[in-house]
């Protein structure tokens, strides 16, 4: 075969099983190369990791606590709930982990522009901040719906010197915002693409993974710490899939740890009425936006509407390592409605005294659900992976209360 | 021969370069692409890339974003497609016919079902520009054995080891892409580009076909002077949009006069 030329690594790009791969257009293929390759200098690179490490410590306050939720394990009645404090990051959810990590790999590369798409804000917020702390140019594209149902993070992010874009295009939410950062990229190869969660092409869901797996590092070590032993169950939601990757991933060879994703049940089962990937009508692996992997689509292949109440988590496709972990069975995927995540974000709230973000709360809402099903020696994790000031408006609104 | 080769080589020996409309399927109407294309192919085109719609193209501008959306909400999808290119046919085109799109709705309607239809339907290849030719084997492996190209591109930033090993797997022709962006119209070329062309040609003897932002006659001259062909998109794109009004055989015509001045290279025709 002629393709022979290529070699071996360029011809099987970031594979999980079938899924990754590397799907764009001829004009992004030499920044996605140089980007691999600056990516593989510095993977193993001491220099590098210990620079990040130096930031994490001092500048995002990692390493973040593990917490005992000692009133919502009570209430259950059944397993002891422990949760990692991603929330307590700087800037408020895990997203800072990933975008430092990128931000000094762009700042490697020379690169002074950096194009960043954005759903529920977290990202783009975690992005600026990181562009301020660099001294470099930050552009953020985001849905003009999800502007519309997260102001405060557009606010934080124009305080922090970045420019938000407003994409109007198709569903107006985070896989539209995805599609104008590729066409900023495309039109400005010199820019540096700061992707915000596990998926996209390669190498994006290895790297973006690398850089959140210091989430479950953190967070096994800390169990095993306070608790003497791993837990049996550890869960996140899942998006795009980075907080989860990220906490799964230091967990995926204790094979007593049970691992789960929860989706975005939105408000219905029917296709556009929610965003679960693997669970409900609608999803079968296709290729979005650079990568194969489970895809909301209509018969014919085009990408289906997709709804949430957390922007978060209103994406059409998943990260492809989760792809892998689902259909090899090491991870399972559930869902939570956007009633009943609006339900957990109250009890965590009102019983431990953390507003966890709306993505957040769909597991939170899968802990308290399974929970009482088991044994109270038994313990579940979950990942806090952000906080909840910016969905104020959004469940005073569902609630019908004035602010 | 491939249709597509046979066409090539028919305009070199008349020292002529090709020119290729880009048209969406369904757009502006459902049906207009049954009068568009054989009123263009007799007003002097010489080989077609016909847009199959998705939902997120994000190799294009603006322009074929909106006639996507346009031709999603007429009801076009990839079977349509299939039995548009079987209905040119039938009329009479016998220019070459592709199918440009991205890869999702090919690859959920089945390879082997999807380059069996375009091949019985009378096709000549595809344009999916997020199939880099990494991930290309499969589906070139494939449309080889039913006769159909896939069409490789090649941009102003792919580094000269790349152009390599692209030609290597290109057949065809090359799309090389006239600027670093997406599809639009644009006022000015590259003033890069002969340079660019000249860096391909280096590497193989695939006409070069030139495409992303030529918008007018003078610059499909400009561009005849250094390629084997020009690709005019989104000024056809916009220019329906201002004819859609007239009923369609009258929009055929229309289109076919601007046609025939991108052909001819008339540079005085400039709106």
């Amino acid at each position: 075969m002629v393709l022979e030329m290529l070699t071996p690594a360029q011809t099987t790009p970031g594979r999980f099983g079938p899924y990754g791969g590397c799907y764009v257009p001829e004009t992004l293929m030499p920044a996605i190369l140089d980007l691999e390759a600056a990516y593989a200098d510095i993977a193993h690179d001491p220099a590098f990791w210990a620079e990040l490490e130096q930031l994490q410590h001092t500048y995002t306050g990692r390493p973040t606590p593990l917490t005992y939720a000692a009133r919502l394990s009570a209430a259950g009645g059944g397993a002891q709930i422990y949760l990692k404090r991603e929330d307590l990051a700087h800037t408020g959810a895990h997203k800072i982990n990933n975008a430092l990590g990128q931000g000094l790999l762009a700042k490697r590369m020379g690169k002074q522009r950096i194009i960043a798409e954005t759903g529920a804000g977290q990202h783009g917020v975690a992005t600026a901040t990181v562009c301020a702390l660099l001294g470099m140019q930050c552009v953020v594209y985001m849905g003009v719906d999800d502007i519309a149902r997260q102001k405060p993070n557009v606010f934080r992010m124009r305080l922090l010197g970045a420019e938000v874009r407003g994409v109007s295009t198709g569903s107006r939410t985070l896989k539209d915002a995805i599609n104008e950062a590729m066409r900023d990229w495309v039109t400005h190869p010199d820019s540096y693409y700061l992707l915000g969660s596990a998926l996209g092409p390669h190498p994006y869901p290895t790297m973006v993974r690398d850089f959140q797996r210091v989430i479950g590092v953190e967070a096994r070590q800390q169990m095993l710490d306070a608790t003497g032993r791993l837990p049996d169950l550890v869960l996140a939601c899942v998006g795009g899939g980075s907080n989860a990757i990220g906490i799964f991933h230091a967990f995926l060879d204790d094979a007593s740890v049970g691992l789960c994703g929860v989706e975005a049940g939105g408000s219905g089962a029917t296709l556009g009425a929610h965003a679960a990937r693997f669970s409900l009508h609608g999803a079968r692996p296709g290729v979005l936006q650079g990568t194969y992997s489970y895809v909301l689509q209509d018969e014919d292949g085009q990408i289906a509407l997709t709804h949430s109440v957390s922007a978060g988590l209103d994406y059409a496709s998943v990260g492809p390592e989760h792809a892998w972990l689902h259909d090899t069975g090491r991870a399972c995927y559930t869902t939570c409605d956007d009633s009943t995540a609006l339900a957990a974000f109250q009890q965590l709230a009102e019983m431990e005294g953390i507003i966890p973000a709306l993505e957040t709360a769909h597991a939170v809402a899968e802990a308290i659900r399974i929970a009482p099903t088991l044994r109270p020696d038994q313990q579940i994790l979950v990942n806090i992976s952000g906080r909840g000031d910016k969905d104020i408006f959004i469940v005073a609104d569902a609630l019908g209360v004035e602010v | 021969m491939s249709r597509i080769t046979a066409t090539f080589a028919r305009l070199r020996a008349a020292n002529q370069v090709a020119l290729m409309p880009y048209l969406m399927i369904g757009f502006p109407q459902r049906e207009s692409i049954l009068d568009l294309v054989p009123a263009l192919e007799a007003a002097g085109a010489d080989l077609f890339e016909l847009g199959m719609p998705f939902s997120d193209p994000l190799a294009d501008g603006a322009t074929i974003q909106r006639a996507a959306q346009v031709a999603l909400e007429n009801g076009v999808r990839l079977p349509y497609c299939l039995e548009t290119v079987a209905a040119l046919r039938e009329r009479g085109v016998e220019a070459p016919l592709l199918l440009m799109g991205y890869y999702n709705p090919v690859l959920q309607y089945g390879l082997e079902r999807a380059c069996a239809e375009l091949a019985a339907a009378g096709g000549d290849g595809w344009i999916i520009p997020d199939v880099p030719p990494e991930e290309a084997q499969h589906l070139s492996q494939i449309a080889r054995q039913h006769g159909l190209d896939v069409i490789m591109f090649v941009a102003p930033t792919t580094p000269a080891q790349r152009i390599q090993q692209l030609v290597r797997v290109a057949s065809g022709f090359l799309y090389c892409v006239s600027i670093t962006g997406v599809t639009g119209q644009r006022d000015q070329l590259w003033d890069g580009l002969p340079a660019f062309l000249e860096r391909v040609r280096s590497y193989t003897d695939l006409p070069l076909v030139v495409g992303f932002g030529i918008s007018t006659p003078a610059h499909v001259a400009h561009v005849s002077q250094f390629a084997d062909g020009a690709i005019v998109g989104s000024a056809l794109i916009n220019r329906l949009d201002q004819l859609h009004q007239l009923p369609a055989p009258q929009q055929a015509t229309q289109l076919a006069v601007f046609v025939q001045h991108l052909k001819q290279g008339d540079s005085f025709v400039t709106d």
